[in-house]
């Protein structure tokens, strides 16, 4: 399969991923803007006058991109997860598991589908925020591409739970069970610096923390983490899930016998 | 000769569980062949055809499709290859026009190619009336036309049909037979058809392989398969009422009813020979058919004595 017909193949598997998030745009893209707006609601209006300042910062200004970095990860890796567990489960995974399109080819499809959908819910909380809070960008650059490569490195990472998946349980397990306590021990809504040392260490363990204190940065100038040991972080999480996805899917992992 | 449409060399496939489905087995198909690959269940063909699909990973062996070998080039070999899988495997929500260029698309096709070629595998398959419905909204022959229409909007040079027919009625089994053959005749591509059926296999396939227990046990023509009947019974309906047994030399006859009478033909035994001799009898044919299917009385034979073989501990092949 040559170039140009591989750039057909991607378009083609992307084309399909938007398709059924707009197709199914009550469970792919409202809840989030609603969740979201509730903890702006709550967290922002009515919390946060009494916490006061975080970092410095009044507390709704500082938990926003903490929240629209939520709403990125858990769209762009809940999007992955359950399409590819879909098609594989409806085993129609087997119109692309038979076709001549390369496994990177295959990855970027979904990573696109994921992007897309990470983006567009990002968007829209971040319209709904703007209702409660004054965003202003402090580095432009940095928020921009944090957005992408969050998105990315948690489409991967739900690509390999689809993968792994057996049964739908499995792909809503990982979610509850790890990635939403990950997000709220990720510093959206609190500064690590308030922890004790030994938790601040521990924390350091957490992949969402250097993406939710990049993104804070472009947009308050403020961080927890070194920004560039935050990038290097986001491209290392990409590289292994990356090299975990191609490697399992090919061997056909679940998928061939 | 040219290069074969598929070659497989010594192929064997040990599942997980230590169950080997593939005894290394060779096969080699030749270009513009029908060929029917037929064994019981879990004789090995769906893992044959998993294997040349690449939806199951061989043990060990060698396996070509128009001379790339699914080791050095796979995407490549895949190009060569439709396939109509024996499960439905559609996403049942998708639209059936969506369905099919969404495959043409995996395979490179880019959509102002694959939407007139969409168009014209539709309305053959008496599809295009459907293309706006959601693929859960077909019958299930409709279902098996959508899977055909998928396999073959690449321009496959080997057409794999698993089962194609099961679950379909009689008078959509005939035309889809039509749609089959046209394929195979006008449009060159060679067909490997597993089915149950079959009188289907005996109708369609000019080659055959007999599959059984990961083995093959008979690889020939149709033909040459067919002579080894030691013996095959036919059922001839007369004109006139007989009020006693006709009886002819060397033919072996029994009453079914007044009208109906049914002879045992041995190997050698011509069918004009019967008929002259019902003719000196006065007797006249209305109609004829073969007792039973032909090709079934033969697999259930091969099938059998294999099994009769291993039992003995004798050597198979």
């Amino acid at each position: 399969m040559n170039i140009s017909n591989t750039i057909v193949g991607v378009r083609t598997l992307a084309r399909k991923q938007i398709k059924r998030i707009n197709r199914i745009w009550a469970q792919t893209l409202l809840p989030s803007a609603i969740t979201l707006s509730l903890y702006f609601v709550i967290f922002g209006s009515l919390i946060g006058p009494r916490i006061g300042d975080m970092g410095g910062f009044d507390y709704m200004a500082f938990i926003v991109p903490g929240l629209i970095m939520m709403a990125i990860i858990t769209n762009s890796y809940s999007n992955v997860s359950s399409a590819f567990f879909g098609e594989k489960f409806g085993k129609s995974i087997e119109e692309l598991l038979v076709s001549p399109m390369p496994t990177w080819a295959v990855i970027l499809g979904y990573v696109i589908g994921g992007l897309y959908r990470g983006l567009l819910v990002g968007l829209i909380v971040t319209l709904v925020s703007l209702f409660f809070s004054n965003l202003e960008f402090y580095n432009l650059f940095v928020v921009i591409s944090t957005i992408l490569l969050t998105s990315v490195a948690f489409s991967l990472a739900g690509l390999l739970n689809g993968i792994y998946a057996k049964k739908f349980d499995d792909v809503t397990i990982v979610p509850t069970f790890v990635l939403t306590p990950l997000t709220y021990l990720g510093g959206v809504f609190y500064s690590i610096s308030l922890l004790p040392p030994f938790w601040q260490a521990v924390s350091q363990l957490n992949p969402i923390l250097y993406m939710v204190n990049l993104f804070r940065y472009g947009f308050l100038g403020v961080s927890d983490i070194n920004i560039y040991f935050a990038f290097a972080m986001l491209f290392v999480f990409i590289a292994v899930f990356y090299g975990l996805c191609h490697r399992l899917l090919d061997k056909g992992y679940g998928m061939r016998s | 000769m040219g290069e074969k449409a598929l070659s497989i060399k010594n192929l064997r496939k040990i599942y997980d569980n230590k169950f080997e489905a593939l005894k290394g087995i060779d096969l080699d198909i030749e270009q513009g062949d029908f060929f029917a690959l037929l064994g019981p269940n879990g004789a090995g063909k769906s893992t044959t055809i998993g294997i040349i699909t690449s939806l199951v990973n061989k043990t060990s062996g060698q396996v070509k499709i128009h001379g790339v070998d699914i080791d050095d080039d796979f995407s490549k070999a895949k190009t060569f290859v439709g396939v109509v899988p024996q499960e439905f495997n559609m996403n049942w929500f998708e639209k059936v026009e969506d369905i099919i260029l969404v495959q043409a698309g995996y395979y490179g096709i880019p959509l102002s190619e694959a939407k007139p070629r969409c168009e014209k595998l539709l309305k053959q398959l008496d599809l295009w009336d459907k293309r706006n419905d959601q693929a859960r909204m077909l019958s299930g022959g409709m279902k098996r036309r959508l899977m055909i229409a998928r396999a073959m909007i690449h321009n496959p040079k080997l057409l794999i049909l698993d089962e194609p027919t099961a679950g379909v009625d009689i008078e959509l089994r005939r035309s889809m037979w039509e749609f089959i053959k046209k394929l195979n005749k006008e449009e060159e591509i060679t067909i490997i058809l597993t089915t149950h059926y079959l009188e289907e296999a005996e109708e369609l396939c000019k080659n055959i392989a007999i599959i059984n227990k990961g083995e093959i046990v008979e690889n020939t023509s149709m033909k040459k398969l067919l002579k080894k009947l030691e013996t095959q019974s036919v059922t001839l309906d007369v004109k006139d009422e007989l009020d006693n047994l006709p009886v002819i030399k060397d033919f072996e006859i029994s009453l079914v009813d007044s009208t109906t009478i049914q002879v045992l033909l041995k190997k050698g035994q011509s069918l004009n020979a019967l008929i002259k001799g019902l003719d000196k009898l006065k007797i006249e044919v209305d109609s004829m058919r073969n007792t039973s299917n032909r090709l079934e009385e033969l697999f259930l034979d091969i099938t059998k004595s294999d099994k009769t073989k291993n039992d003995m501990g004798g050597e198979t092949r």
